[in-house]
C-alpha cells in the first residue's frame, strides 16, 4: 500500500501582528505590510499527514497557489517532511475568491495522483472556511470537514474524527476523500537536516531570477539546474493555469462573484451593568425581563 | 510565540562575529563534504546560513515549547518506583520536541547523520534550552558523550552508537563520581575486571550523583589495573543499561528538578572498553569533563538571561512612590550591573568555544601522518588556550549567574522569595553549576598554571593592538595598565616560591586574569558594535575596584591566614 496525500495550504499575511495600513482602502487585506506566514490550521492538516507518513509511510505532496514567494511555505513544509511541493501561480490565478479558488485548486488536483487531501479548516486572513468543502465538490468526493485525528487509513478507506458542536463523531469514508483539519495536533518543529538539504529547494521562477541576478541568461544553464534540482528531490513544481487545463473563465478575478460592498468598523461598547441576586426570585425576575425584551422565547 | 533565538540580540551578534571561518572550514573538510552529503555547506556563508536557520528553530521550541512546561517540570520532576526512572511527561515532550528538530547530534559528522556543528553553535543551542528549563540542559547537554565515543572510541563503537544517537534513539550519562570521590577522581574505585577467557570486561561498584543515571548509554570511569591507586590505573568503559546495573535512588535536590540524579550500583555489567587503558581519566575523562565545563558555562548564562529578564521586566512593572522602581539608582545599579557580567560572562563563553573549536580542529589534523610542525604548532597553541578559557569561563559565569539570580529575587523583593515567581527557581537551578564538574575552586586549580605561565598573552596581544579611539582608547588603557599590574602580581607570587601562598591566592590571580581579559573582549565587540560601548564601560569600570581589591590582597605578602587559620576556625 503506497498512498499520496495531498495537503493544500496557503501563505497568509500574520493577522495576529497587525498593524495600522494592515487594510487598503477598499477593505480587502494589504498583503505587502504584513509577515507572511504558513496558515496556522494547515500546519495542521500537514502534521495529520506527516502522521500518516510516520505510521503507513504514505507519500505527503504539499500544494499552495500564490505568488512565487510562497514557494517558502512549501520549503517549510519540506522542512517539517513532505516530500514534494507544487505552487500554483499565474497572474490568471490573482484576484481570486473561495470559488475561484477552489476551482483552481480542484485543476491542480486532477493533475495528481493522490488517494487523500487535507486542508486546513480555514485561513487566518478571510476565515471562511469554504475551500476545503469547495474543492471537495467540485471533485465530487466525500467530505470530512473539522477532523481532529485519523483513526485509520487502508483498504481504501479512511476513519476519522471529527469535531462537532458538544462531541466528537467517528466516519468513516470511502478513498479518496477530501478532510479539512482544525486545530487539534501540535505540528512538529522543522527539522535540522531537513532544513539543510530542502532550503536549496527551488521554483523554476527562482532558478530564472537568480541566474538573471548573476547576469546569466541560458537557458540550457537553466534547464540543466533544473534537472539537477529534479535529481536531488529539490524541484518544486510550478504549475500555470495552461499547465492544470484551468477554465481562465473561473479562476482568478473572472471567476470570483465576491465582491467587498462596504467594509464597517464596529466598536463594542459596554454599557451599563446589573446585578441579579442567586435566589429563585432574582433568577425568575431574569427570566421575565428577557422575555419582555425578546431576548427569550 | 516566543523566540529565545531571534529575541537575544546579544545571541544574535555573537552568532555573527563568531570568527569560525577557519574552523568550519577545516571541519567541512574544506567543504569537501557538501560532494558527498547534501546537508553540508558548500562555503561559510552556507555553513552560517544553516546555523542561523537551526538556532532559529530551537529558539521556537524553548520559547513556545519548553518554557512554558518548566514551572510544572520544576514542582513535580521524574519519578522513581521500583528501580525505575520515569522523566515527568513534559520533559519527555521536551525532548521528543528536540529530537523532532533533529537536534540530537549537533556535533557529530555527517556520516553519522549528525550536524556537524561546532561546538560554538551547539552551545548557543545549550544557553537557549537553560534559559527555557535549566534542568533539560542537563538532558541536552548529555552530546558530549557521543563526542566522546567519537573522539576516541574505535570505528566499531562508533557505527555501534554514533547513529542512534544522532537520531536521539538512545541517550547517555557519564558516570564518574563515587560516594567517597568527587573532586578526587584519580581515587575511584569502581573495578573493571576482565575474563580470561573472553576478554570481556565486567564492572563492580558504585556511583553516586550520576545525571541522569537511568540512560541508555554510560561513560564509565572505573579502575582496570589491580593494585594501583592513582588515575594511571583507570580506564573508560562504554556499558548499556541491563538488569546488572540498577538504579537504587534518584537525589532529592535543590534545583534543577526535572533530571534525575542516580546512585547507581554495577554487579558485574559487561562493559566495552573505549581507548586505551589507563587513559581514562588523565586523557578521556578530562577531555569529557572540559566539553561537560563549557556546557555547564552555556547552563549558567542560559539561567542568567532568564533571570536577568525577570529582574528587568519586574522593576519595570513594579511601582512604588508613585514610579517604576527600575527609576531607583539603587535598583538601576543593579540591573546595569547585571547585564554587563551577563554580557561578559557570554562573550568569554563563546571565545572559549572559539578555541575549544579550533583545538578540535587542528588536533585532527595534527594527528594525521602528513601533519606540518605549523599546523602541530597550532593544535598546541589552541589546546593552552582552551586549557586555561575553560576553567576560567566556567569560574566567572558559573559565579556570575549566581549573583545575577541572587539580584533577582532582590529586586523582586518579598515577591521574588515566593514561590509563585520563577526568580527563586532561577536562583536554586543556578546554585549548582558552580559546584558540579568542579567546584569554582577546582576550576581555579585547572586555570592557574595557565596563568602563571601566561598563556594567553598572545591572544591578549592581539586584542591589545587593536587600534581603539576616543573614549574606547581610554577604556583600553586603563585595562592595559591592569594588565601591567597582573603581570607584576603573578611575578610577585612566582618569586615567592612559596606553595600555600601560591595556593592561597590562585583565586585572586585567576579572577584578575579574567577582568583583563574579558575587559579586552568587552571592548573588541564595543569596536564592532557601537551600541556595546556602555556594556564594556560598564564592565572595566566594575572591574577596576575588584581588581584593585585583589591585587591589594596578592601583593600584601600577608601570611596571616596561613599562620593563624586554625586559631580562627578553632576559636
Amino acid at each position: 500500500m503506497s498512498y499520496t496525500v495531498l495537503v493544500f495550504v496557503k501563505q497568509v499575511p500574520d493577522t495576529q501582528n497587525i498593524t495600522g495600513d494592515a487594510m487598503k482602502a477598499d477593505g480587502t487585506v494589504n498583503r505587502a505590510v504584513l509577515p507572511a506566514i504558513f496558515n496556522p490550521e494547515d500546519l495542521n492538516a500537514l502534521e495529520m499527514a506527516l502522521q500518516l507518513k510516520d505510521r503507513y509511510g504514505v507519500k505527503v505532496v504539499v500544494a499552495t497557489m500564490g505568488l512565487p514567494a510562497a514557494a517558502d511555505v512549501l520549503r517549510q513544509a519540506m522542512y517539517r517532511g513532505a516530500d514534494e511541493g507544487i505552487l500554483l501561480t499565474d497572474r490568471a490565478f490573482a484576484g481570486a475568491d473561495t470559488l475561484a479558488t477552489s476551482f483552481a485548486l480542484s485543476c491542480a488536483a486532477k493533475k495528481v495522483k493522490y488517494d487523500l487531501i487535507l486542508c486546513g479548516r480555514q485561513a487566518i486572513d478571510g476565515d471562511t472556511a469554504q475551500v476545503g468543502p469547495q474543492v471537495a465538490e467540485k471533485l465530487e468526493l466525500p467530505q470530512i470537514a473539522y477532523a481532529e485525528e485519523i483513526i485509520s487509513l487502508g483498504d481504501g478507506k479512511v476513519v476519522a474524527r471529527r469535531a462537532i458542536e458538544g462531541g466528537y463523531e467517528v466516519l468513516e469514508s470511502p478513498l479518496p476523500a477530501v478532510m479539512t483539519v482544525i486545530d487539534a495536533n501540535i505540528p512538529r518543529p522543522m527539522a535540522a537536516r531537513r532544513i539543510m538539504k530542502f532550503k536549496r529547494a527551488r521554483i523554476k521562477s527562482e532558478i530564472v531570477k537568480e541566474h538573471a541576478d548573476a547576469n546569466y541568461t541560458d537557458d540550457a544553464a537553466i534547464e540543466a539546474k533544473m534537472a539537477e534540482l529534479k535529481d536531488k528531490g529539490l524541484l518544486i513544481q510550478e504549475w500555470t493555469a495552461a499547465d492544470v487545463d484551468a477554465d481562465l473563465d473561473r479562476i482568478g478575478k473572472a471567476g470570483s462573484p465576491t465582491k467587498v460592498k462596504a467594509i464597517a468598523s464596529v466598536v463594542l461598547t459596554a454599557s451599563e451593568s446589573k446585578q441579579v441576586e442567586a435566589t429563585e426570585a432574582g433568577i425568575t425576575e431574569l427570566i421575565h425581563e428577557l422575555i419582555a425584551d425578546h431576548t427569550l422565547g | 510565540m516566543a523566540n529565545f533565538f531571534s529575541d537575544n540580540r546579544d545571541l544574535e551578534f555573537t552568532l555573527n562575529n563568531l570568527d569560525l571561518l577557519e574552523a568550519v572550514a577545516l571541519r567541512e573538510n574544506n567543504y569537501e563534504f557538501a560532494k558527498e552529503f547534501e546537508t553540508a555547506p558548500v562555503d561559510y556563508a552556507d555553513a552560517l546560513d544553516n546555523f542561523n536557520r537551526v538556532l532559529s528553530v530551537v529558539g521556537e521550541i524553548c520559547g513556545d515549547n519548553i518554557e512554558p512546561r518548566s514551572r510544572t517540570v520544576d514542582r513535580e520532576g521524574p519519578h522513581f518506583a521500583d528501580g525505575v526512572v520515569t522523566y515527568h511527561p513534559l520533559t519527555q515532550a521536551n525532548l521528543e520536541d528536540l529530537r523532532k528538530a533533529d537536534v540530537s547530534g549537533v556535533m557529530l559528522e555527517h556520516r553519522f547523520g549528525g550536524l556537524n556543528f561546532p561546538v560554538s553553535v551547539y552551545t548557543m543551542m545549550t544557553e537557549m534550552v537553560s534559559r527555557a528549563d535549566a534542568s533539560l540542559q542537563n538532558l541536552f547537554g548529555l552530546q558530549d558523550i557521543a563526542e566522546t565515543i567519537a573522539e576516541f572510541g574505535s570505528e566499531e563503537q562508533k557505527q555501534q552508537y554514533l547513529p542512534k544517537f544522532a537520531q536521539g534513539l538512545v541517550d547517555g550519562s557519564m558516570d564518574l563520581t563515587e560516594p567517597d570521590y568527587g573532586s578526587d577522581l584519580q581515587a575511584v574505585k569502581l573495578r573493571a575486571w576482565q575474563d580470561e577467557k573472553t576478554g570481556q570486561w565486567y564492572l563492580n561498584g558504585m556511583k553516586r550523583f550520576i545525571t541522569n543515571g537511568c540512560a541508555q548509554v554510560h561513560l564509565v570511569l572505573a579502575r582496570s589495573e589491580e593494585g594501583t591507586s592513582d588515575g594511571r590505573g583507570l580506564s573508560m568503559f562504554i556499558c548499556e543499561a541491563c538488569p546488572q546495573l540498577v538504579v537504587r535512588r534518584i537525589e532529592d535536590k535543590m534545583g534543577i528538578h526535572g533530571v534525575a540524579t542516580c546512585e547507581l550500583q554495577y554487579n558485574d555489567v559487561p562493559a566495552q572498553l573505549c581507548g586505551k587503558r589507563r587513559l581514562g581519566l588523565i586523557r578521556y575523562v578530562m577531555s569529557l569533563m572540559n566539553g561537560a565545563r563549557v556546557a555547564i558555562s552555556a547552563q549558567a548564562v542560559g539561567i542568567a538571561e532568564a533571570a536577568y529578564r525577570a529582574a528587568r521586566q519586574y522593576a519595570a512593572e513594579r511601582e512604588q512612590f508613585k514610579k517604576s522602581i527600575d527609576k531607583f539608582p539603587a535598583i538601576y545599579d543593579m540591573l546595569a550591573g547585571m547585564k554587563a557580567k551577563l554580557t561578559a560572562a557570554r562573550t568569554l563563553l563563546y571565545e572559549t568555544t572559539r578555541a575549544v573549536d579550533l583545538r578540535t580542529v587542528y588536533t585532527h589534523l595534527a594527528e594525521e601522518p602528513n601533519a606540518t610542525a605549523e599546523v602541530k604548532n597550532m593544535a598546541k597553541y589552541y589546546n593552552k588556550l582552551a586549557a586555561i578559557l575553560t576553567p576560567m569561563c566556567k569560574a566567572m559565569a558559573t559565579e556570575s549567574a549566581n549573583q545575577i539570580a541572587y539580584d533577582t529575587i532582590q529586586i523582586h523583593g518579598g515577591t521574588g522569595f515566593m514561590r509563585d515567581f520563577n526568580a527563586e527557581r532561577f536562583y536554586r537551578d543556578a546554585r549548582i553549576t558552580n559546584i558540579y564538574e568542579g567546584t569554582t575552586q577546582l576550576q581555579v586549580v585547572a586555570a592557574i598554571g595557565g596563568v602563571m605561565q601566561r598563556d594567553a598573552d598572545k591572544r591578549l596581544e592581539e586584542m591589545f593592538a587593536i587600534e581603539f579611539e576616543g573614549e574606547s582608547a581610554r577604556l583600553a588603557e586603563i585595562v592595559k595598565g591592569l594588565y601591567a599590574k597582573q603581570l607584576e602580581a603573578v611575578k610577585f607570587v612566582a618569586d615567592r616560591k612559596d606553595v600555600a601562598y601560591h595556593d592561597l591566592h590562585a583565586r585572586d590571580l585567576v579572577e584578575m586574569e579574567t577582568y583583563v581579559f574579558v575587559g579586552m573582549l568587552m571592548l573588541r565587540d564595543a569596536q564592532k558594535c557601537e551600541d556595546r560601548f556602555v556594556l564594556a564601560e560598564r564592565y572595566i569600570l566594575d572591574s577596576q575596584a575588584e581588581f584593585a581589591k585583589r591585587y591589594a590582597k596578592v601583593m600584601s605578602g600577608d601570611l596571616t591566614v596561613i599562620d593563624h587559620h586554625r586559631d580562627v576556625i578553632d576559636y
